[in-house]
């Protein structure tokens, strides 16, 4: 009972920090709305396919969460307020409490991805299998979050952190990016939800996975 | 003023019989030898001044006393009314103050205590605690700013907060008085004595004067 | 050690002989010639070298994180050392693995890289030993460089089944073997490779299998010593 209070408090603790201080969230933000308008000056006035736009979604969803969700472990180690963490929280409770943040966190990053895309590609970004593509972004997210937080646990400890995290991460989560870009091209094709049941079965054993290994192996890595 | 333990309500802690033992604790790192074979005991109304020069290991062996940092050989062996503590139970009996640990910029003194201690999530009702070490560290009046207006000596007086937040059985201060003005180490004069009367202290220091606070002193290093 | 030394290097002298000079021939009378396998014909040949050169990659794999959990286990640094020995060996089969499957894919598909999902594996793995490679260097203390960098192939080693599903649902396989290959499971999957082939691969995969054993002792003892060698200057 006691873990879930703590998990609990530690989630709101981040949460709140984050809207203070903003360090993930603007720049999240602005990376979005940076990497769309790239695309777009890429692809001029043409309207690509479902296959493409998929892919292009999250490669820009990947590559703005490389840039933002290390900080939930980098922000505390720069500080010096890992040690405060160690003494008031065991190693379970900051691990699903920091991967509970990063999901909601690639929860937002997939909404202001997802607007943003609905708005520029009005013609061809429209998700005519709503149900399999909102099962594909909640299974997606958690499934990245699980790796991403795990990652930047052993980046924080690490020199180069900024370079090191998407090099570390791409490996891990390529294995999700590609079933979640199969799904999406699904939701964005029509599809009918049951085309989609073999991608999600991946996608739920590998967050299963990712968050067993990851929770028997954070105390290697939050303890020094 | 400062009745650590005896305010707070329910079978929290019972700080009279409490022991710590370490036994030939060893540290290696990057392959070099910090310290070998440290062995001590304390029980409560005992204090210990761990002292050597820089880079002796003092807080090397604080970090590892507090369960932060495995030792490479040896035990920490924390025993209350009987039974050892788990690496869990063991953090709440702890405060600690060293130059290792810092609290959070982006909020207030005030906020800074309420969240770590509902983190924390033990059974110590917080409300009129963290009036009481606010105001015994001379924090009272500055209990609603944030901690990035604080000056370095405000910081290390709220590390003093933190560390009797939960009335500790167990006290470590590394460094104690750094950034400390003439009223702030009257301050932690007054904590470490009524520390040692009733529970275990701990001082990390290279002051001679900070060691003699201390009924016992152990030296680091040759 | 020495038997396994020369075994290695006799069995893989003989592999490379054998699977060299032994002619094809449309309908093999003696064990000296090789039937034609349609569609590879002489480039067959690389799966003497190639398979048993990707086989080891992947042992290596194994073998490292299997040490950098009995690191994890032990804190005994030694393991590390085994850990990390072994997968610098594993990143040069891995190497060595790319080159002969893209050098054979020239030939038999028509370009070197064709995102076939062997071809998309054996990147994957470049990129593990890669990142590995890349963390440990930016990780100062010993102690910290040997439990991250095992915590990182242990993790990475846990998204490796997932390839086997995911890969082939996503792309279409080129790969002999693979589901879409016209000659249905091909020579290394279904083995129907002739008896005197199956011999010499089978003779080859064990021979790698030394030569990567006889090449770990070789970089444990080299590392153990230059480990010693820089604890004097530490």
């Amino acid at each position: 009972m006691s873990a879930f209070s703590s998990t609990y408090s530690l989630i709101l603790k981040d949460v709140q920090s984050e809207l203070r201080t903003r360090y993930a969230l603007n720049a999240l933000l602005m990376f979005v709305v940076t990497a769309v308008a790239t695309i777009l000056f890429a692809l001029r006035s043409d309207q690509p396919n479902s296959t493409v736009l998929a892919g292009m979604y999250w490669v820009v969803v990947f590559f703005t969460a490389m840039s933002g969700l290390s900080r939930i472990f980098v922000s505390e180690e720069e500080r010096g307020t890992t040690m405060t963490l160690q003494l008031v929280a065991s190693p379970s409770v900051v691990y699903f409490g920091k991967l509970l943040f990063n999901t909601l966190l690639t929860l937002a990053l997939i909404v202001a991805v997802t607007v943003l895309y609905t708005i520029v590609f009005s013609g061809s970004f429209v998700i005519k299998t709503p149900s399999i593509f909102f099962v594909t972004v909640g299974l997606g997210s958690l499934g990245f979050a699980s790796a991403a937080t795990i990652i930047a646990a052993i980046v924080a400890k690490a020199n180069t952190r900024g370079t090191l995290y998407p090099v570390l991460s791409f490996p891990i989560l390529i294995v999700l990016l590609m079933t979640v870009m199969n799904a999406t091209t699904r939701a964005l094709d029509g599809e009918p939800f049951s085309e989609a049941l073999g991608d999600f079965q991946v996608l739920v054993g590998y967050f299963l996975v990712m968050i067993g290994g990851s929770y028997l192996l954070f105390d290697f890595v939050w303890k020094d | 003023m400062w009745r650590c333990g005896i305010q707070v309500e329910g079978s929290y802690y019972p700080v009279n019989d409490i022991t710590l033992t370490v036994r030939d604790v060893s540290k290696i790192f990057n392959r070099r030898i910090i310290f070998e074979n440290v062995a001590f005991s304390l029980s409560a109304g005992e204090s210990l001044a761990i002292t050597g020069k820089n880079g002796s290991g003092k807080s090397t062996l604080v970090k590892i006393v507090c369960g932060v940092l495995s030792p490479t050989s040896g035990t920490i062996a924390y025993v209350v009314n009987g039974k050892i503590l788990d690496v869990e139970q063991v953090k709440d009996k702890i405060g600690l103050v060293s130059p290792y640990l810092q609290l959070y910029d982006e909020f207030t003194g005030l906020e800074n205590l309420e969240i770590l201690s509902k983190i924390r999530a033990n059974s110590v009702p917080i409300g009129e605690r963290a009036g009481e070490v606010l105001r015994l560290v001379g924090l009272w009046e500055r209990k609603n700013d944030f901690l990035r207006t604080y000056s370095s000596g405000m910081k290390q007086r709220l590390k003093y907060a933190f560390a009797l937040l939960h009335c500790p059985p167990v006290l470590i201060l590394d460094e104690p008085t750094s950034n400390l003005d003439a009223e702030g180490i009257d301050v932690v004069k007054k904590i470490v004595q009524e520390q040692q009367k009733t529970a275990i202290l701990i001082v990390a220091t290279n002051d001679k004067i900070e060691a003699d606070w201390c009924q016992r002193q152990m030296h680091l290093g040759i | 050690m020495n038997f396994v030394k020369y075994a290695s290097i006799i069995l893989i002298t003989f592999v490379i002989i054998a699977g060299i000079a032994i002619p094809l021939s449309p309908a093999p009378q003696s064990w000296l010639e090789f039937p034609v396998i349609p569609a590879l014909e002489q480039k067959a040949r690389n799966i003497f070298f190639h398979v048993p050169v990707a086989w080891t990659t992947m042992l290596a794999f194994l073998v490292s994180t299997y040490y950098g959990f009995r690191y994890l286990r032990t804190k005994n640094i030694d393991y590390d050392i085994k850990s990390v020995s072994a997968a610098g060996l594993g990143f040069l089969f891995c190497f060595l693995a790319t080159i002969t499957g893209a050098l054979w894919a020239k030939f038999n598909w028509g370009s070197f890289w064709n995102w076939d999902p062997r071809e998309t594996s054996i990147f994957i793995l470049l990129l593990i030993y890669g990142a590995y490679f890349a963390l440990r260097s930016a990780l100062d203390t010993e102690e910290k460089r040997a439990s991250l960098s095992a915590v990182y192939s242990i993790i990475a080693g846990l998204t490796v089944p997932f390839f086997i599903f995911v890969m082939p649902r996503m792309m279409a396989g080129l790969h002999p073997g693979a589901k879409g290959d016209p000659e249905g499971g091909g020579p290394v999957v279904q083995m129907k490779m002739a008896p005197n082939m199956r011999v010499i691969f089978f003779i080859s995969l064990f021979a790698f299998n030394l030569l990567f054993i006889w090449m770990l002792n070789l970089r444990i003892r080299i590392a153990r010593m230059e480990y010693e060698r820089s604890s004097h200057h530490a």
